[in-house]
């Protein structure tokens, strides 16, 4: 069965049927939840893909370059922030669609080098409290540049942003194609799918380049790397402008799906999410961090469906607000994945082969 | 900016109250860190826990025993609640770091968050998300210092910190659990060999951290009047930033972190609209401390008395 089996992968067509079946179940998913659980699923899809990027960002800096950074959320802020101000009635600006992401990304790849300059010589978990605090620093700013000039417009943040356009094609808007209806959420999705899977393949095409593995090195030893002629300070701040170049993307896709950004959404515990996607999918791995983010972005959703009806059929009554329960859920699967898989869900080869020694 | 000695003063006192604050909730950071290389993430729900648990102690006691004087009252809520603390952060370390030391090292820093989480809830579902007004134990009624006031209860908790801070040093020096703890940090298994108890050490770590964790959630509680659920994370968060200033997995760094903490956070407010001409106002306290910490730590990367960079990043 498994020779057979063997036999089938080794057929060269074999690549070709599998990719054309993964694609075909990308492409009918939203339809498939849609039908199960309500146009709610879809859009709980579109953001599992906005963190599926993030994820994707924050694995160059953690997972290749070993850089650990805790206010990553920070660059999807500025992504989400340049978006709204340069496509709003805030400013009275409306860039079109495709000057505003890659702007968007180039902001937040500034931003990344701004944070990556003055920590290249801090290790560890000095790096860490760093990037936290770098991370709370725009947050409070955000919070607080509504005076003397109004930027940000404060805690209040910017609404009525415009949506998301490929020309006059609004994807808010539901179309019709083939004679199948699509609605917003759908068209998001397609979107995020696509971007999504242009990150998925930067990133491998990254991973295995000179540059990836001069990341993969200064994670191993920093001192060893440069002795191999790597130049570290660049190679880092490569690491901190790629990773905040795609968080940078999302913000953007952020900002014009919600059509409102506030601080609210910029909070410390956001960068703790997808840090956890990113550690408990299987740091390094990408498949493992795309698994890990879609995890972390459904679950609490999946929870919260499902909490309510569970106590009721229990108990006859709510007993526990479902909001405290899932909390506590969430906090105890983080635990309990990590003790039984402490290399994440899908761990990397090469972390596989380290813990087996 | 006309310089005025009293609101200097000032400054100073409440930057040194918040400071032993930060300062005794860092000791259980980098106690932990130092020993096992590990942010305990957890520990400022630990915090959280003990100024619920003593607030609950003492309503209790002034509504059945209403005669009680108010310091006992104090002292049997913090007695209570300590124990309660040490079980957590002994249960904590066996059941989400311990199997965990051979891991990647990002894995007990995951297992720390879940358990931040799940201490939250269970916060929420004993207390609820109100606000809980904690009993006036020591006064807070003013006294007047050279044109500042001070409250009793400020007095009460610089003195209370101060001890604790000297009582850990004097046990970290010069007691046999103290050269163990010492030993431990320094190299594990040599410790092991020598015949030290290493998980006897890091479980007494974890348990004496919870501790001073407790009376430092207390002091906050007494101090402001006020105590909730989510009071461990921002409190952490500074304790946290204190220590790493101070250079973390050093007991004395985390004192002097702490208390700069407090004086640059409280310092920062009272001047910052000064300084920057009206442009930044006092909301801004808290970037002004990230900044002094990003500068100190450009300067000095390993803290300002940190010794060894951590080389497993």
């Amino acid at each position: 069965m498994t020779d057979r089996f063997a036999a089938l992968k080794a057929h060269p067509a074999a690549k070709w049927v599998g990719m054309l079946l993964i694609g075909a179940a990308l492409l009918l998913l939203p339809f498939a939840v849609g039908h199960v659980g309500g146009p709610a699923w879809v859009r709980v899809l579109d953001f599992a893909l906005l963190y599926v990027m993030l994820a994707l960002g924050l694995n160059i800096v953690v997972g290749f370059a070993g850089l650990l950074d805790l206010g990553y959320i920070a660059f999807y802020a500025v992504g989400a922030y340049t978006y709204a101000l340069l496509a709003s009635p805030h400013f009275g600006i409306h860039l079109p669609l495709w000057a505003l992401l890659p702007i968007a990304a180039g902001v937040a790849a500034i931003f990344g080098v701004l944070l990556g300059m003055p920590v290249l010589r801090l290790r560890g978990d000095y790096l860490a409290i760093v990037t936290l605090g770098f991370g709370e620093i725009i947050r409070i700013f955000l919070n607080n540049l509504n005076a003397p000039i109004n930027i940000t417009n404060g805690p209040q943040g910017i609404s009525r942003i415009d949506p998301l356009a490929v020309g006059d094609f609004t994807l808010t808007k539901s179309h019709t194609l083939f004679g199948i209806t699509f609605s917003g959420v759908h068209w998001h999705y397609y979107f995020f799918l696509l971007l999504a899977l242009l990150i998925i393949f930067i990133c491998m095409r990254l991973e295995d380049s000179r540059i990836g593995r001069a990341w993969v090195a200064i994670r191993e030893d920093e001192v060893a790397a440069k002795a191999m002629g790597i130049n570290t300070r660049n190679i880092k701040l490569l690491a901190f402008a790629m990773g905040a170049t795609f968080g940078g993307v999302a913000g953007g896709l952020f900002a014009g799906f919600q059509a409102f950004v506030s601080p609210e959404s910029f909070i410390l515990m956001e960068s703790i999410v997808v840090l956890c996607a990113v550690v408990l999918g299987g740091m390094g791995n990408i498949p493992g961090v795309i698994i890990g983010a879609l995890i972390l972005a459904t679950l609490p959703e999946f929870l919260r469906y499902t909490i309510m009806p569970a106590q009721q059929a229990l108990f006859g009554q709510q007993i526990v607000d479902p909001e405290v329960l899932r909390t506590m859920l969430f906090g105890l699967a983080l635990v309990l994945v990590m003790l039984f898989r402490p290399a994440g869900l899908w761990p990397s080869q090469v972390r596989k082969r380290e813990l087996a020694r | 900016m006309i310089f005025q000695f009293d609101i200097l003063l000032q400054q100073i006192i409440n930057g040194l109250v918040l400071g032993s604050v930060y300062a005794l909730v860092a000791l259980g950071y980098t106690m932990v860190y130092g020993i096992l290389g590990l942010i305990n993430f957890a520990h400022g729900d630990v915090v959280m826990i003990g100024a619920m648990t003593a607030l609950t102690i003492a309503t209790a006691l002034q509504t059945f025993a209403p005669e009680m004087p108010t310091v006992l009252v104090l002292l049997v809520a913090v007695a209570g609640a300590a124990p309660v603390c040490m079980a957590l952060g002994y249960t904590m370390e066996r059941v989400a770091y311990r199997p965990l030391r051979n891991a990647p090292r990002l894995a007990p820093l995951i297992t720390a968050i879940g358990i931040s989480m799940v201490l939250q809830a269970a916060a929420m579902m004993i207390w609820g998300r109100n606000y809980f007004t904690f009993p006036e134990l020591v006064s807070h009624q003013p006294i007047m210092v050279l044109g500042a006031t001070i409250t009793p209860v400020q007095i009460m908790i610089v003195t209370l910190a101060a001890a604790l801070m000297a009582g850990l040093t004097l046990m970290v020096n010069r007691t046999r659990i103290g050269r163990a703890m010492r030993a431990t940090a320094e190299n594990q298994p040599i410790a092991a060999l020598m015949g030290v108890n290493v998980n006897g050490v890091i479980s007494f770590t974890f348990i004496v951290g919870s501790g001073l964790g407790c009376v430092a959630g207390v002091m906050v509680a007494a101090n402001y009047g006020i105590a909730h659920y989510y009071m461990g994370f921002i409190l952490g968060l500074k304790a946290f930033t204190a220590a790493v200033l101070g250079g973390i997995g050093n007991i004395q760094g985390a004192m002097l972190g702490g208390l700069l903490l407090g004086l640059i956070e409280s310092l920062g407010a009272g001047y910052i609209g000064d300084l920057t001409g009206g442009f930044l106002g006092s909301h801004y306290q808290d970037v002004f401390a990230f900044f002094v910490l990003i500068v100190v730590l450009i300067f000095k990367p390993s803290g300002l008395m940190g010794e060894r960079v951590a080389e497993r990043a």
